[in-house]
């Protein structure tokens, strides 16, 4: 009952009118910098920070978690709309949401996002409130070999992302894996695959590669094409809205994007990208209409929307519970408590009970103002695709370059997103599928680390690997996973031979 | 447009009004690089000494750009190359420069700057997890000298201070600082996770980081590394300890090479100036950073002394070819 009465009274702090406000302009910078390829809110909240540090602790940490939770609503919308992932969390999303607004039904997967969005990031956030000490538990006890295995089960469901060609889709895998080696070695500090070139000794950004493989590689595409044969858009067939149809496609991935997002991102090293992509793959299984995945379902959106934003609120837990940023915002949103003389961590509840619960009910307000922004948006959004083609995709290219540059001014930065856009031209060009790339760069490195890691504290015993219940666990799960489908088949065609 | 710039005017009377020399403050406009990204201890180094010198008056207007890339390597090329000879321009870097240069083999080396001050530092502390039989740093060397390989490390990247400082402990103890098994973890925060959840046997960082865990309990601090001990703390030292293992993260200020005597007395002054102010000792409160003002050819000497030794044990561990 504890916490019934402190969120009760963190409701009277968070609907003070001031902090209204603040949740407000959070959560409409967050959506704004969510929309812009490139701009993440990592770094919006980065360059906040001075600005805030005459405000009140309460109010400027309201916001930065109104932008924070702003920005995983604003990536799905370009994602969505014009294939153009605004954060590398909302890539999933991009796979079916971008094929049902090429089909017209763009509205109800702006939708499908929006809601699911709210559902998982309002679930989520009860979780914060009732779990968080326990989870936190779990959560320290995820030691590297179990990141191991948990890199295992989310390679499997990689495939998921592969479309029709096995071949095709391992070596799109291939090329991300390779550039995941770029840079420094975490492990060693020795330089791979960098050719002396300083800038490269920090690896390959992935919204670099993300942005330059789906926005600049559209956008060559789209202008290869314009010759050949005019694609006509049609900003909306039938409803704007979702339909009786898609909400009973839609409840039950939020609800299972939920539960991907929110463990998953309260991990130290669990990160956004895996939860969306573990949904993606789980609904592609589930589904009733296996073959409208690839061409637009709607259970391709729901899901991976929910997990991530479910993870945002999953991040908390350890920030808030640990003083453990687990993510580039959760850093920046510790660097605003720090500027405060407050040190999250186990104390913190204790310390500042009404900053803590202050903030996790603004939270709850804050999703309820993200609901309300973007549903009525969503028709406006919509006729962004009646915007003649070039003038959009010159508009994408500009905000491409610039948000790439915002982050990181330099010319090797700038060849790079120009060189993945060529990459991401040529593989749209013959059918290589682009989110496995993505994919394998975020993958590789921490499943190499942790793989390094778990080997150097047991002394080079590969047995730690399955001494782990929750490796041995998660190991077992990726196996079933790798097996599951062949055995399937084989069942199948004895079965067939039966009949 | 109008109404714009005379608010513009108007604050930036105020701004002199407040200053407490105007003459000064209405000249010195400065460029201050940060080689890292946005919210990283370079960073916000920079941008405190942005608010203090603009609010103490030293400067009227402060610019900080960010430069990141390879343990600020990209950035003090961009800064020897692009601003050489300009007195009105200033880089942050600190302790992890010196060994991301040696590692990365940077063409550019901190020779080349000239070096204006160090501002402050971060006093590092090594712990165990609670409930570890580990209970001082006398059970540490132990355990290191009875088996190295055995006793993990966690701590930040490869070649941080983290890294360096356990090697030296290693060295300090007597043992073969060579064979230290250091995990390097990305952050503080998943180094933390693994020292909470039992995975390593001790776990390595600045004390700021880990205060809340020690104060609460659930790790124990076994040594820090300050010459005496912190006031209204009692962690033990290594030095009483018998350990000699005295070792900071420390962040300074430098200047671009090719600067004349005169331009570089102005910005050591200012920077003095700045660091005496009461805005810059509030910044320090609020952050919980050790004021470590070191001035003139003494920082110069420290500057050195402190890259002959941390060039030394990066060899000593492998990190760096001789």
């Amino acid at each position: 009952m504890d916490t019934f009465a402190a969120l009760a009274h963190g409701m009277a702090v968070a609907v003070q009118p001031m902090n209204l406000l603040y949740a407000l302009i959070g959560v409409f910078l967050g959506t704004a910098v969510g929309v812009l390829p490139g701009i993440g809110p990592a770094l919006t909240v980065a360059l906040l920070l001075p600005v805030t540090y005459k405000l009140d602790p309460g109010g400027s940490l309201i916001m930065f978690a109104g932008i924070y939770y702003g920005g995983m609503y604003g990536g799905s919308t370009t994602a969505i709309l014009i294939n153009t992932p605004g954060e590398s969390a909302s890539m999933a999303t991009a796979l079916e949401g971008n094929k049902m607004a090429k089909a017209g039904r763009g509205g109800p997967a702006l939708a499908t996002s929006a809601i699911g969005s709210f559902v998982a990031g309002t679930i989520a956030t009860i979780g914060l409130a009732f779990l968080a000490p326990w989870l936190v538990d779990f959560a320290v006890r995820f030691g590297p070999e179990d990141y191991f295995a948990l890199m295992c089960v989310a390679f499997v469901t990689v495939s998921a992302t592969f479309g029709d060609s096995p071949i095709r889709g391992l070596t799109s895998l291939f090329i991300g894996l390779t550039l995941g080696l770029v840079g420094i070695d975490k492990l060693t500090g020795q330089a791979r695959l960098a050719f002396g070139v300083p800038e490269l000794l920090d690896g390959v950004e992935v919204t670099t590669l993300a942005v330059g493989l789906f926005a600049v590689g559209e956008a060559l595409y789209v202008a290869s094409r314009r010759h050949h044969s005019e694609e006509k858009l049609e900003p909306v067939r039938g409803s704007l809205w979702m339909t009786k149809e898609d909400w009973k496609r839609s409840w039950k991935p939020w609800l299972r994007g939920t539960m991907f997002g929110f463990p998953i991102g309260a991990l130290p090293a669990g990160g956004a990208e895996i939860p969306t992509f573990l949904s993606y793959s789980t609904e592609k299984r589930l589904t009733k209409h296996p073959e409208e995945f690839g061409k637009g379902a709607i259970e391709g959106v729901a899901g991976p929307e929910a997990a991530n934003n479910a993870s945002a609120a999953g991040t908390l837990v350890p920030l808030l519970t640990l003083g453990l940023p687990t993510s580039a915002t959760a850093a920046m949103m510790l660097a605003g408590f720090q500027q405060y003389g407050l040190n999250p961590g186990p104390l913190l509840f204790a310390e500042r009970p009404d900053l803590v619960w202050g903030l996790i009910a603004s939270l709850f307000i804050a999703n309820c103002m993200l609901l309300v922004l973007n549903l009525p948006l969503v028709g406006l959004w919509v006729r962004l695709l009646a915007i003649p083609q070039p003038w959009l995709y010159a508009g994408i290219l500009v905000f491409a370059t610039m948000g790439t540059i915002a982050a990181k001014p330099s010319v090797v930065e700038l060849s790079m997103l120009a060189g993945f856009g060529v990459l991401g031209f040529l593989m749209r060009r013959f059918d290589f599928p682009i989110a496995p790339v993505v994919v394998g760069l975020i993958l590789g490195p921490i499943a190499e680390s942790q793989l390094r890691r778990a080997l150097a504290i047991s002394l080079g015993d590969p047995m730690t690997l399955v001494q782990s219940p929750i490796s041995a666990m998660l190991l077992g799960i990726a196996l079933v996973a790798l097996l599951a489908p062949f055995v399937l088949k084989g069942m199948g065609r004895f079965k067939a031979n039966e009949d | 447009m109008f109404r714009f710039s005379a608010r513009l005017a108007g604050a930036a009377v105020a701004l002199t009004l407040a200053a407490a020399t105007p003459s000064l403050a209405q000249q010195f406009e400065l460029k201050l690089m940060a080689p890292a990204a946005p919210g990283g201890g370079w960073d916000q180094t920079a941008r405190s000494m942005q608010q203090a010198l603009v609010a103490s008056g030293v400067a009227r207007s402060v610019q900080v750009t960010n430069v990141p890339g390879a343990g600020g390597s990209v950035g003090i090329a961009q800064f020897v190359n692009g601003a050489k000879g300009d007195g009105n321009q200033m880089m942050v870097n600190g302790f992890v420069m010196v060994g991301a240069l040696a590692m990365n083999k940077s063409p550019v080396t901190l020779e080349q700057v000239t070096p204006i001050a160090r501002l402050t530092e971060e006093i590092q502390v090594i712990v165990v997890p609670a409930n570890s039989p580990i209970k001082n740093a006398q059970d540490l060397a132990a355990a290191v000298k009875a088996d190295i390989a055995k006793v993990t490390f966690a701590g930040g990247s490869a070649g941080g201070v983290d890294h360096v400082m356990a090697a030296l402990f290693a060295g300090a103890v007597g043992a073969d600082a060579k064979k230290i098994n250091y995990i390097p973890f990305s952050g503080g925060g998943e180094s933390l996770a693994a020292i909470l959840g039992g995975k390593v046997t001790a776990g390595i960082s600045g004390l700021s980081e880990y205060e809340g865990q020690i104060k609460s309990g659930k790790l124990r601090a076994i040594g820090v590394t300050s010459e005496k001990r912190i006031p209204g703390n009692d962690i033990p030292t290594f030095k009483e300890q018998g350990i000699d293992l005295v070792i900071a993260n420390w962040r300074s200020v430098v200047a671009p090479p090719g600067i004349t005597p005169e331009q570089r007395k102005t910005l050591s002054d200012a920077v003095e100036k700045m660091v005496k102010s009461d805005a810059w000792k509030e910044i320090l409160k609020q952050k919980g950073w050790e004021d470590a003002y070191l001035g003139g050819d003494a920082f110069a000497d420290f500057l050195k002394k402190e890259t002959v030794r941390v060039t030394d044990v990066l060899k000593s561990v492998g990190l760096v070819k001789s």
